[in-house]
């Protein structure tokens, strides 16, 4: 494997016998020398591969291992030529992240931090070994992968409002509940309103720093110390398990002789078996967005119980596990690409269409959290993206250490130690969970938001600072 | 030794070991068991009959796995063992397990994957590795 660096922040892996187009990783020097330390360029090389992959297979700089795919992987398909991989997508379908701003200022937080905590770890639970309070039948659950946040609203979990600030207003087109097996329904059915396990999260955090007045405004985030608050999760079982049958329907049907990894099995996107699968990640996102939607109403009751004039309102929710048919110019021309981001956020710049009519002057917001304990960062997209990264940027710190060796080396009393240093109040289902997800175990968020910005592909607003983690 | 976790950055990577095929899957049993129990001693109070078939040993392994990872989701069981007979591409399997509610704190698998998986016979029996996404 040969790798260049061809301008500040920007690699090339040069094409290879039967590599289609290059790979290119968005990285500085240092978030390189990381990314270089397992499979992730491996994993850039055999997206290359596929058919009717559009100029590059592209790492972002939050970057590491996955399977198929890498996460923080990015590559756009001609529609006509090219295919869609689930393994490009991930398991956990529209998994993202919502960011909620509310009129509470840091010190009246503080007051009542541990009640709220525990308020909050009572309402969301984890729903990992038993269900949330919201138990579908057939019909309402159809309803859920048809309409998405729309049946939220309908059922007063959702206002107007709320549903402007989601990403395709929470429900994507297309989406089809007939192209949802049973078993991916059965494991989904009790699962509306629970975080999952591993890192998703709820942080409550304060706006530290605003780097751009006059964008964070057009957010709502108007002042340091206004606490905001981070939901991180996704379609729960009901996409784990809708992911794993098409990749097995994909492979059955066209085979994975061709392939690098059995994990990139995919179908034509124009096929029987490629739309299909579009109507059933379609399906899987809007309960995704549902469920970000759930947990936000879960979180509303929480605050109100000890902040009874508290004002809680969505910025915007996005996913990171996606594919999305948008439009981008290509050698001058307008075409339509199917763009798969797996751990990468879509970055939109001022006046495309997709971006909600308040925020489209100054593009679309974007939301990196950090690692537990570290900040999390609001960006803005830009035109830039859609230039050089298919209109995308990082979405995490990404993963440095295996969850085996975090258990073998980070000791329990170090961390709580470390978050009690740095005055954050954690609730967890488990220690064994908390040191998996430790700070230690991730990269530098500081480092992948500076190399978003220097590269102009997500551009920072502003930073937030941890002051309650909840953890399923 | 019945099976050990590797290193992988972001997922779950094991393998697991046996004299026969029929033990090697067992044994992997045991190692998504020890991930999902977050190291509690589950007890075998319920029992379950699994028919599971594949188009070859590796499909027949990822749908084993998504069987068992999938019964915390629909039925609230958590497995602890399993006794396997396979015949060909084809397996039954008795699985052991408890509800997952007479415990605190459960993790959760959300999918095996075929990224580098592999089954194989050694001079010692069977081996096989597998990556699962959690």
């Amino acid at each position: 494997m040969k790798i260049k660096k061809i301008a500040e922040n920007i690699w090339e892996i040069e094409k290879e016998e039967k590599m289609n187009v290059p790979g290119i990783v968005f990285a500085s020097d240092s978030l390189m020398e990381k990314i270089k330390l397992d499979k992730t360029l491996e994993q850039v090389n055999n997206v290359a591969f596929l058919q009717g992959i559009v100029e590059k297979s592209i790492a972002m700089p939050d970057a590491h291992q996955g399977y198929g795919f890498c996460v923080g992987g990015v590559a756009a398909f001609d529609i006509e030529k090219g295919i869609i991989s689930p393994g490009g997508i991930g398991y956990d379908i529209n998994c993202g992240v919502r960011l909620l701003a509310t009129n509470l200022k840091k010190e009246e937080l503080l007051r009542k931090r541990e009640q709220v905590l525990d308020e909050l770890f009572k309402n969301v639970p984890s729903g990992v070994g038993h269900g949330g309070e919201f138990k579908l039948n057939d019909k309402e659950l159809d309803e859920v992968l048809n309409n998405g946040s729309k049946w939220a609203l309908k059922k007063s979990y959702a206002t107007e409002e709320d549903i402007k600030h989601t990403e395709d207003n929470g429900c994507i087109a297309g989406a089809d509940a007939s192209k949802v097996s049973q078993k991916a329904k059965s494991r989904g059915r009790n699962q509306l309103g629970t975080l999952g396990a591993g890192n998703h999260f709820v942080e409550v955090q304060e706006v530290n720093e605003i780097f751009n007045k006059e964008i964070a405004k057009i957010f709502g985030l108007n002042h340091e110390e206004q606490i905001v608050i981070l939901i991180h999760t996704g379609s729960r079982g009901l996409g784990h398990q809708t992911a794993s049958d098409y990749i097995k329907q994909m492979e059955k049907e066209y085979g994975f002789k061709d392939l690098p990894d059995r994990e990139l099995a995919c179908a034509p996107i124009g096929s029987k078996l490629g739309k299909e699968y579009r109507s059933a990640m379609a399906s899987a996102a809007n309960f995704a967005f549902t469920n970000r939607q759930i947990i936000t109403h879960q979180i509303r009751k929480s605050f109100a119980k000890y902040f009874p004039k508290s004002e809680i309102k969505v910025v915007y929710d996005i996913a990171h596990n996606i594919a999305k048919f948008e439009e981008f110019e290509i050698n001058g021309e307008k075409k339509v690409l199917c763009v798969h981001r797996k751990g990468a956020t879509r970055s939109f710049g001022p006046g495309r269409k997709e971006i909600p009519e308040d925020y489209r002057p100054v593009g679309c917001p974007i939301f990196i959290p950090g690692s537990m304990g570290t900040f999390s960062y609001v960006l803005v997209g830009t035109n830039k993206a859609r230039e050089i990264s298919f209109a995308s940027t990082a979405h995490g710190a990404g993963r440095l250490l295996s969850r085996t060796f975090a258990k073998k080396n980070i000791s329990a009393e170090s961390l709580k130690q470390e978050l009690k240093e740095k005055d954050i109040a954690i609730k967890a289902g488990s220690v064994k969970g908390m040191i998996e997800e430790a700070p230690e175990a991730y990269k530098d968020v500081n480092e992948v938001v500076k190399v978003s910005h220097e590269l102009g592909i997500g551009n920072l607003v502003a930073k937030l600072k941890p002051l309650a983690v909840m953890k399923g | 030794m019945k099976y050990e976790f590797l290193e992988h950055t972001a997922d779950i990577k094991f393998r697991a070991y046996g004299k026969t095929l029929n033990e090697v899957f067992e044994n992997a049993v045991l190692a998504v068991s020890e991930y999902l129990s977050k190291g509690q001693k589950i007890k075998p109070k319920k029992g379950k009959i699994m028919n599971v078939s594949g188009r070859d040993k590796e499909s027949l392994l990822y749908n084993f796995l998504e069987e068992i990872i999938s019964l915390l989701d629909t039925e609230n069981f958590i497995v602890v063992k399993a006794h396997v007979m396979l015949r060909g591409n084809n397996l039954r399997a008795e699985i052991y397990g408890d509800s997952a509610s007479n415990y605190n704190s459960l993790d959760q698998i959300k999918a095996p994957t075929y990224s580098e998986m592999y089954i194989k016979e050694t001079k010692h029996g069977w081996e096989l590795q597998a990556v699962m996404d959690v």
